[in-house]
C-alpha cells in the first residue's frame, strides 16, 4: 500500500509541468519512504529521513523554485529534446531490472527475527562511533566544503 | 496475504530508480531533474536499508544515514550552481545549457 502509493508519487514527481507540484509529489514518496523504512524496523533513519530530507532538502528545493522566476517555462513544453533516447535508455534499465527479478526470485532467505526497536538508535549510534568513525569526519568535512561551495555559489560578488 | 519479504522492497526500491533515472534523462527543468537525483538516491537508501534488515546487522542503516547526508550536500552544491546559472541566462531548460557546445 505505502509503496503503491511512493511509485505513484514518484509517477507524478517526473510528469508535473509545474515544479512546485513535483516538489509537493516527491515529498510524499519521501515520507511514504519514511514509512517503508519504519515497516523495515528502522526508525532512526525513518527519523533522519523526515527531518533531513523532507525538512531539509525539500524545503531548500521549494526555496529555489520560488527564487528562480518559472512562469516563463510553464508555457513552453516539458520535456527535453532527447526525451526518446532517454525513455529506451530507462526502458532498458527496466527490462534488466526485470529480467534480474525472474532470474532471482527465491534466492532471499526467510527473515530472521527483528531486532528490537527499543534500542535501535543507540546501536546505530554506537555503529557510528565505533566502526564508522572515520566516514563520520569525513561526511561532516564534506557538509562543511558544501555549504562554503553553495555560499560562494550563490553570492553575487566573491 | 503473502508475507512482505526483502524482494518486495526491492522492487519498489527498482522501480523508484527507474522513475528516477526517466526524470533525469527527459525532463527540460533542471529543478525536476535535481529532484529525480533525489529520487534515484531514495531508491538506493530503501535498497540498503532492506538488505540490512535481511542480513540483520545494522550497517546498512549507517551507510543509508550517510547517504542522506552526502544528498543533502549535493542538493545544496547543485542548486547553488542552479542559481548561479540563473543569474546569467534567466532561463532553467536543460536546452539551452549549451555554452560549451561547439
Amino acid at each position: 500500500m505505502l509503496s503503491g502509493i511512493a511509485i505513484l508519487s514518484g509517477v507524478l514527481v517526473i510528469t508535473r509541468k509545474n515544479p512546485v507540484h513535483s516538489a509537493l509529489a516527491l515529498i510524499l514518496t519521501l515520507l511514504c519512504v519514511a514509512g517503508l523504512y519504519l515497516m523495515l524496523y528502522a526508525p532512526f533513519v525513518a527519523g533522519v529521513q523526515i527531518i533531513l530530507y523532507v525538512g531539509g532538502i525539500m524545503v531548500l528545493f521549494l526555496f529555489v523554485i520560488m527564487l528562480v522566476n518559472l512562469e516563463r517555462s510553464e508555457k513552453e513544453k516539458q520535456f527535453n529534446q532527447q526525451w526518446l533516447p532517454g525513455i529506451l535508455a530507462a526502458l532498458g534499465l527496466g527490462t534488466l531490472f526485470v529480467a534480474i527479478y525472474i532470474k532471482g526470485k527465491n534466492a532471499f532467505p526467510m527473515l530472521p527475527p527483528a531486532l528490537p526497536e527499543a534500542d535501535n538508535t543507540q546501536r546505530v549510534g554506537v555503529l557510528l562511533y565505533s566502526n564508522y568513525m572515520f566516514p563520520f569526519e569525513i561526511a561532516s568535512l564534506l557538509l562543511l566544503v558544501a555549504i562554503i561551495g553553495a555560499v560562494v555559489m550563490a553570492k553575487k560578488r566573491i | 496475504m503473502a508475507p512482505i519479504t526483502t524482494l518486495h522492497y526491492l522492487v519498489v526500491a527498482a522501480a523508484l530508480f527507474v522513475l528516477g533515472v526517466i526524470g533525469v534523462l527527459t525532463r527540460r527543468n533542471v529543478v525536476i531533474v535535481l529532484m529525480s537525483i533525489e529520487l534515484i538516491l531514495n531508491a538506493v537508501n530503501l535498497n540498503l536499508v532492506a538488505f540490512s534488515r535481511m542480513w540483520g546487522g545494522l550497517h546498512g542503516q549507517v551507510f543509508a544515514i550517510f547517504v542522506i547526508t552526502d544528498a543533502a550536500a549535493e542538493a545544496a552544491v547543485g542548486l547553488g550552481i542552479l542559481i548561479a546559472f540563473f543569474r546569467n541566462k534567466e532561463t532553467v531548460n536543460v536546452d539551452e545549457v549549451d555554452l560549451m557546445k561547439w
